[in-house]
């Protein structure tokens, strides 16, 4: 795709006879910059593997009751170890986030892309990047302050802590990264097709949407695997909104709390280090970690077969 | 559509396309199908203007100088400032940014113009920046408490922790970003390029790095407005909640602006409250500077293939 | 397409860098330390500097901050630092000798103890504030004014079923319930359910959980049912929004109140706060002062940042502890 070939057709190699030391030294200067996200997991996976291995260990634990038990108490004084209601809530919040962030995201992006002039692009482009700075602790207290109290409850029966409510906010300030990211991917696009489009007879709306959208397909799945991953790490958004009572239910309705909020919770609080308490944020990162390789594996997977290459 | 559409004569425009099939513009789906998306954006920023609204009304009151001049203080909301967390966040951020863009993007340069995509070391790598986007700021807090700020490092919670901490925190993002910015600079630049006898380096300095500049940084705005706003790692390595020094060195202990919001929210008194509007009304204000130094950057490259 | 020249794009850059290097430049802040002073306990004269690191509770955080904040008045040049990152946090930095002083709102554990001792960490409690556990309801309550500690454990303990207030008193009305309190990590949590409940720890797990007292305060004030705990000082500050029961525990019904609470009428559920300071780190003038500071005013200290002060009793027992440790 972007390596350019050295030799002609009747093979005479273009490539100098000796080897350019300095690109060398760059390609490595270049890789070791890579490198420093294996670093970077290599040093998330030993601050976290101890513990959770501790925590494995204990003899009130059991791997197949952390997997499948459905009662998570386990800073209580009758302890259950079952993660089900963490992960369940989780999905719930990161399903809803998603749902409200991709639609808004990518709506918006193909009209700053497409239908917006460039001048309206300068600004509204920026603004809506705004919604990405605002610390999620201001999300957070948002959302319990003015969305639950002033918006949810007038419409529907729901209480101060929901899933809901988490789930829209958190929504919300992913839709700068869906769009935005989505939105240079677009206009990254050539020209050329659009116009061969038109010349065609297609109207904007088939252009944006059957030509543009598949041609900036890869920066568009980019965008959202990003607002995914935003979504289901999110933490503080999670604690304010959604509250700290772990709860098994698909029902958004309802109070829950999330592997990020347990997380934070236990690792900010007054449990003992080394406590089976203090080892089990562990195994919850632990299993968050895994979660998310396995997701993004799919993704990628899944991106690969369906890319489009123009040039 | 007529024959008088598609024949255009004289030099082509800059910029704006030609043909835009304007004939079918005014059908009722095409102007729903327009309507829709101009919703989509009008609900992200009516959002925007409600919270903002939100925010400056609360915080208004102490929206004033003394917020500036003045350190933070627990006794006296009516005066308390937050000068300390105000230059630590300052620090923090150039810190951040000054580690995690060089990086990030000689990265995103290695996967898309160096590496090969079917050895499996680029592939683990590939996949690793994008799990690394999805773990919880607070588990980067506890990596930073395990090997940074105690263990080989031992920085001690210090600004220069917090900084790669966070860096390390935003660096996927700046990745993944840069990466899509570069991949979609067209071919036949770089072809072009090499044909004229530049070397692979050359041509990504001189010629795909320029012209990704505005993809590198939208993503470097997301990623520092990101930095900007956390608090739970920098809380997790045991980064101060009160003190009321300002940093000399990128050694010395600091406060950071959420912290300092989120302490001053969580006390009763109703002038904390005020006072913690306040301060995310000033938490955005460096924010919205930093993103219009990327944004002019971003706007003076920007151009349609 | 121009392929733009090198110098237009250094230009951006070289500004960015320029701000960055005076950014590095102009930091306005103080000198950094060197631990010089004059005398060991004639600290208002001498020039103190150097710094005192402390961190742990959240509920004592404020506390500290304002003792922190006023000896800083008096002593500009030493560096006083205060964290939240929750008791067992604190103490956790505390046994590794990262922090000076500990603030707790619980009383220090076993293993705890024991990690202090293995790096050398020499340490005392000092209790130096008073704190009751308040009951909250709404100010639309009106039929409850007491309730005794066993209705208490009836409506918490952990396999409690009650969900309406008639079930708590049959002469209440037959309104639903609606709980709040603070999550499991607090201490006010850890306090709570082993005064009523009897085991730390042991509580129902279906109430409105939040580590923010300003949360608990909304959920209760904003239903008629309402029933929360949380620190006085919460309840003082929204006394327009929530009214406090009183708790019988077997002597009649007594009201949380300074007084109440200082001289242990209001049981079980008044309670201590404490600070940690370590042997080790006394022995620095700075932290000496600071401490000693704290404990001379710690009067002045409690009522600015609005908590319950220490009785007479326990100052004393105060200041002897101090004297022994650093002595």
């Amino acid at each position: 795709m972007s390596t350019a070939t050295n030799t002609t057709g009747a093979g005479v190699s273009l490539r100098r006879s000796q080897p350019r030391y300095g690109e060398r030294a760059i390609e490595a200067v270049l890789f070791l910059a890579a490198l420093i996200s294996i670093l970077t997991t290599i040093g998330i996976v030993v601050a976290i593997i101890g513990p959770t291995i501790d925590f494995f260990q204990e003899p009130a634990v059991s791997l197949w009751d952390f997997l499948t038990g459905t009662e998570w108490t386990v800073l209580f004084a009758d302890q259950n170890f079952g993660v089900l209601p963490l992960v369940t809530a989780t999905l719930t919040t990161t399903v809803i986030a998603l749902l409200v962030a991709i639609p808004i995201g990518l709506g918006a992006a193909i009209y700053l892309a497409e239908y917006a002039s460039p001048r309206a692009r300068k600004v509204l482009k920026p603004i809506l990047e705004v919604l990405a700075g605002i610390p999620t602790v201001v999300y957070g207290f948002f959302a319990l302050a003015f969305i639950t109290p002033q918006i949810l409850q007038r419409l529907i029966d729901i209480g101060t802590f929901s899933m809901l409510s988490a789930g829209l906010v958190m929504g919300i300030m992913i839709v700068p990264t869906v769009a935005s990211l989505s939105e240079d991917a677009m206009t990254a696009v050539p020209q050329s097709l659009r116009d061969g489009a038109y010349a065609l007879g297609s109207t904007k709306m088939h252009v944006a949407t059957r030509v543009v959208v598949p041609a900036a397909i890869s920066g568009i799945v980019a965008a959202f695997v990003l607002g995914f991953s935003r979504a289901i790490g999110e933490t503080m958004i999670v604690v304010l909104a959604a509250g700290s009572s772990p709860n098994l239910t698909l029902n958004p309705l309802e109070p829950a709390q999330t592997m990020t909020a347990f997380i934070a919770q236990a690792a900010s609080g007054d449990q003992p280090t080394g406590s089976i308490g203090y080892e089990s944020l562990f195994a919850v990162a632990a299993l968050l970690f895994v979660i998310t390789v396995v997701m993004n594996y799919i993704s990628i997977r899944l991106v690969r077969r369906y890319r489009e290459e123009y040039e | 559509m007529t024959a008088t559409d598609l024949i255009h004569v004289g030099p082509a425009p800059e910029q704006k396309p030609v043909f835009t099939g304007r004939g079918h513009d005014r059908s009722p789906k095409e102007r729903g199908f327009r309507a829709l998306l101009v919703a989509c954006l009008a609900i992200g920023i009516v959002f925007l203007v409600v919270l903002l609204a939100y925010v400056l009304i609360e915080g208004w009151p102490r929206l004033d100088g003394a917020l500036f001049g003045n350190q933070a203080s627990q006794l006296r909301p009516a005066t308390a400032g937050a000068q300390a967390a105000i230059l630590g966040t300052l620090w923090l951020m150039a810190g951040t940014a000054l580690i995690s863009l060089p990086i990030g993007v000689l990265a995103a340069v290695y996967l898309e113009e160096y590496a090969d995509r079917d050895k499996w070391y680029n592939r683990l790598i590939e996949l690793n920046i994008q799990n690394l986007a999805a773990v919880p700021s607070v588990v980067y807090g506890i990596l930073g408490l395990g090997l940074i700020v105690r263990g080989p490092l031992s920085l001690g919670p210090v600004l220069i922790a917090g900084a790669i901490i966070l860096a390390l925190l935003i660096l996927p993002v700046i990745i993944i970003s840069s990466r899509e910015a570069i991949r979609a600079v067209p071919d036949s630049l770089r072809d072009g390029s090499l044909a004229l006898g530049a070397t692979r380096w050359q041509t990504i300095w001189r010629t795909v790095l320029p012209n990704s500049i505005p993809g590198i940084a939208t993503g470097s705005i997301l990623a520092l407005s990101r930095a900007i706003g956390e608090a739970a790692p920098l809380i997790i390595i045991g980064v101060a909640g009160f003190l009321t020094f300002n940093p000399a060195s990128m050694f010395d202990r600091f406060t950071a602006l959420p912290i300092q919001i989120y302490s001053y929210a969580s006390r009763p008194q109703e002038a904390f409250i005020v006072l913690s509007s306040a301060l995310i009304v000033v938490l955005l204000l460096i924010l919205l500077v930093m993103n219009s130094v990327a944004i002019y950057i971003r706007n003076k490259y920007q151009r349609r293939w | 397409m121009k392929i733009s020249p090198t110098s237009r794009r250094r230009a951006p850059f070289a500004a960015a860098s320029a701000a960055a290097l005076v950014l590095v430049a102009c930091g306005s802040g103080n000198d950094p330390e060197n631990a010089t002073a004059e005398g060991g306990d004639e600290s208002s004269e001498a020039a103190l500097s150097g710094e005192v690191v402390i961190d742990g509770s959240s509920t004592v955080f404020p506390l500290t901050s304002a003792a922190a904040e006023l000896f800083q008045a008096e002593n500009p040049e030493v560096q006083v630092s205060v964290g939240q990152s929750g008791t067992g946090g604190g103490f956790e930095k505390f046994c590794a000798g990262e922090t000076d002083i500990s603030d707790a709102s619980r009383a220090i554990e076993e293993d705890e103890i024991a990690a202090c001792e293995q790096n050398g960490i020499t340490q005392d409690e000092f209790a130096i504030a008073n704190d009751g556990l308040t009951v909250i309801v709404s100010t639309e309550n009106d039929w409850a004014t007491c309730l005794t500690v066993e209705q208490l454990n009836a409506i918490w303990a952990p396999d409690s079923t009650v969900s309406s207030w008639n079930q708590v008193d049959p002469s209440f009305p037959d309104e639903p319930l609606a709980l709040a309190g603070p999550g499991t990590d607090s201490g006010t949590f850890d306090y709570f359910t082993d005064v009523i409940n009897g085991e730390e720890g042991a509580s129902r797990t279906d109430y409105q959980a939040s580590e923010d007292d300003n949360v608990i305060v909304q959920a209760v004030s904003g239903s008629k049912g309402g029933l929360g705990y949380l620190g006085y000082t919460y309840y003082e500050q929204n006394s327009d929004t929530l009214k406090a029961l009183e708790v019988d525990s077997g002597s009649g019904c007594v009201a949380p109140s300074p007084e109440t609470v200082q001289d242990g009428s209001y049981a079980p559920l008044g309670r201590q706060l404490f600070i940690y300071p370590s042997a080790e780190a006394l022995q620095r003038p700075e932290v000496e002062a600071f401490v000693s500071f704290y404990i001379e005013n710690v009067d002045e200290i409690t009522e600015a940042a609005g908590f319950i002060g220490l009785n007479e009793e326990q100052k004393a027992a105060l200041q002897e502890q101090f004297d022994s440790l650093v002595g």
